[in-house]
């Protein structure tokens, strides 16, 4: 069953088109990723079903609910859970005020928490600790914790191993494939090919703010020439 | 000559106009610092608080501490509407933007004040202390309600810093502070938290005002004077640090006090932007600001 459904986005910085007829579809417990690179649209994508930059045009239907033209508060009460780039912290904020923020998003109890603090435990010794002083791998924890509170439908990442240590990698890695087990829809963008081949059900690679092509998992996992043609590795 | 009695009376002062000081300022700091504005009108918001405690004061028969109590309630509550108002029909049709508000808030301090001369008229107005009793020192007495003004700063210092620190809106409001798009993202209405954040810096400003008009007096021209030390005081401290404005406001309030006695309030003046301008230079974050942010 669909639980997002993204149809014709466009949208611009300035007179820069920085998507081009953006659509995606997703279903409970699957992964789709978003591969492409730099400046291809990615984040620009995440943004614009997140409301904060503005599409002109297309539409948004989370859970059978028409969100277009929604102000940007209201899609994440909607369930979506996001981890940014660069995991935007409220880094002044404790690690337990940023879990806070992450509940009070649609006030549906503590469940996501608890499944969130099972995943990283390492967090319930750090609650009073200002999140800005916690190590790399430890603040893309508490992102994921923080839109897990969310108690989401759909969870979107941005390059959450972007920086990190290859355990720290396997950590998130776990928790993204935990999630989708779990029933969650996730939209994982991310540059690491060799971090998408594990996990992702199906891949969708994007240039120029357009998705080009989409694929099953299976077909790409071992094209090296389709990686090379779209991200550049492979070869 | 024994310097005693004038370095304690210099302290009271200063002790007094730190407290109103740091109410008024910490009202400017708290809007720039969640919101990036610069709030020009924010000393009109200090003189309608002074003008609305003399109007309780005329139109409230009775003893003088129960117009004052009313005014401590009415006053802030009819600044905060006007500020939560302003911040409806000007800033938001802007979008905030940080050299439009500038202008915006310049109207605004225009319209406050010649609306003030208008109906207020432009003569200054006194107003009873809510209660008369003199605390004699062995060199001089000095009025208790001073006292309470400074006791009424700190605890309501004390409660804003509780406020922030462990209520769920005070919670929202640093997260906005920090992080406008990450607080979005997490269902937060920005639009809504500047609302009350704009409205809640007035009313402190107003306070402020209600506070002091039984120790001066009500006039339309008199957020001139709070506005340029609360911008000193801003600065110094460090924009939108509430602990550096209040380090500041005792800074700059301690000093106001005893130059003023001591040798003249100009030499006063003198110093804080002396003051500013050393920070500027050197320390431009302000004293407890955080370079970069």
């Amino acid at each position: 069953m669909s639980v997002m459904t993204v149809e014709g986005f466009n949208a611009y910085y300035g007179s820069a088109q920085a998507l081009r007829d953006f659509s995606i579809e997703l279903q409970a417990g699957e992964i789709l990723c978003l591969l492409g690179r730099n400046g291809a649209g990615k984040t620009t994508a995440l943004k614009a079903i997140m409301g904060t930059v503005r599409p002109e045009s297309g539409r948004l239907v989370l859970n059978g609910v028409d969100l277009t033209g929604s102000r940007p508060e209201e899609i994440p009460r909607a369930g979506i859970g996001y981890v940014p780039q660069g995991r935007r912290l409220f880094s002044e904020l404790t690690v337990w005020e940023n879990l806070e923020i992450g509940l009070m998003t649609r006030g549906q109890g503590r469940e996501g928490l608890d499944y969130a603090l099972e995943l990283f435990p390492v967090l319930k010794d750090r609650m009073k600790q200002r999140s800005g002083t916690l190590s790399g791998g430890e603040q893309t924890m508490l992102s994921m914790a923080r839109a897990m509170c969310v108690n989401p439908t759909v969870m979107m990442l941005d390059e959450p191993t972007e920086g990190l240590m290859p355990s720290a990698i396997a950590g998130i890695r776990d928790a993204v494939t935990r999630l989708r087990d779990g029933g969650v829809a996730v939209l994982l963008v991310e540059q690491r090919v060799d971090a998408v081949l594990s996990v992702a059900d199906r891949v969708a690679f994007m240039d120029h703010g357009e998705i080009k092509a989409r694929f099953h998992i299976d077909e790409v996992r071992d094209n090296k020439e389709l990686l090379h043609r779209y991200v550049g590795v492979g070869h | 000559m024994n310097i005693a009695p004038y370095l304690l009376l210099a302290t009271l002062e200063g002790l007094v106009q730190a407290s109103v000081l740091m109410l008024t300022a910490l009202g400017l700091s708290l809007v720039f610092g969640v919101m990036r504005v610069v709030n020009v009108a924010h000393g009109e918001f200090f003189m309608l608080g002074a003008v609305g405690a003399w109007i309780c004061a005329t139109l409230i028969p009775g003893p003088p501490a129960v117009a004052f109590v009313a005014a401590l309630v009415l006053a802030p509550l009819f600044v905060g509407a006007i500020a939560w108002a302003a911040d409806w029909a000007i800033l938001k049709r802007i979008d905030y933007n940080p050299e439009a508000t500038i202008v915006a808030t310049i109207g605004l301090m225009y319209i406050i004040q010649q609306t003030t001369l208008w109906s207020f008229g432009p003569n200054a107005q006194a107003v009873d202390a809510p209660f008369y009793y003199t605390l004699r020192f062995p060199w001089f007495g000095y009025s208790t309600y001073k006292f309470f003004i400074i006791g009424a700063a700190v605890v309501l210092v004390g409660g804003l810093l509780y406020f922030l620190r462990h209520s769920k809106v005070g919670l929202v409001m640093r997260a906005t502070q920090f992080d406008r798009e990450t607080a979005q993202n997490f269902g937060i209405s920005v639009g809504r938290v500047y609302s009350i954040v704009f409205a809640v810096g007035a009313m402190l400003a107003a306070i402020g005002g209600v506070l002091v008009v039984p120790a001066q007096q009500a006039h339309y021209l008199m957020g001139h004077d709070p506005l340029l030390l609360s911008f000193v005081v801003v600065i110094v401290g460090g924009l939108g640090s509430i602990p550096g404005t209040i380090a500041a406001a005792i800074l700059i309030g301690m000093s106001d006090g005893l130059l003023s006695v001591f040798f003249s309030p100009t030499l006063a003046k003198i110093f804080s932007t002396l003051l500013v301008a050393l920070v500027l230079v050197f320390k431009p974050e302000g004293l407890f600001g955080k370079a970069g942010r």
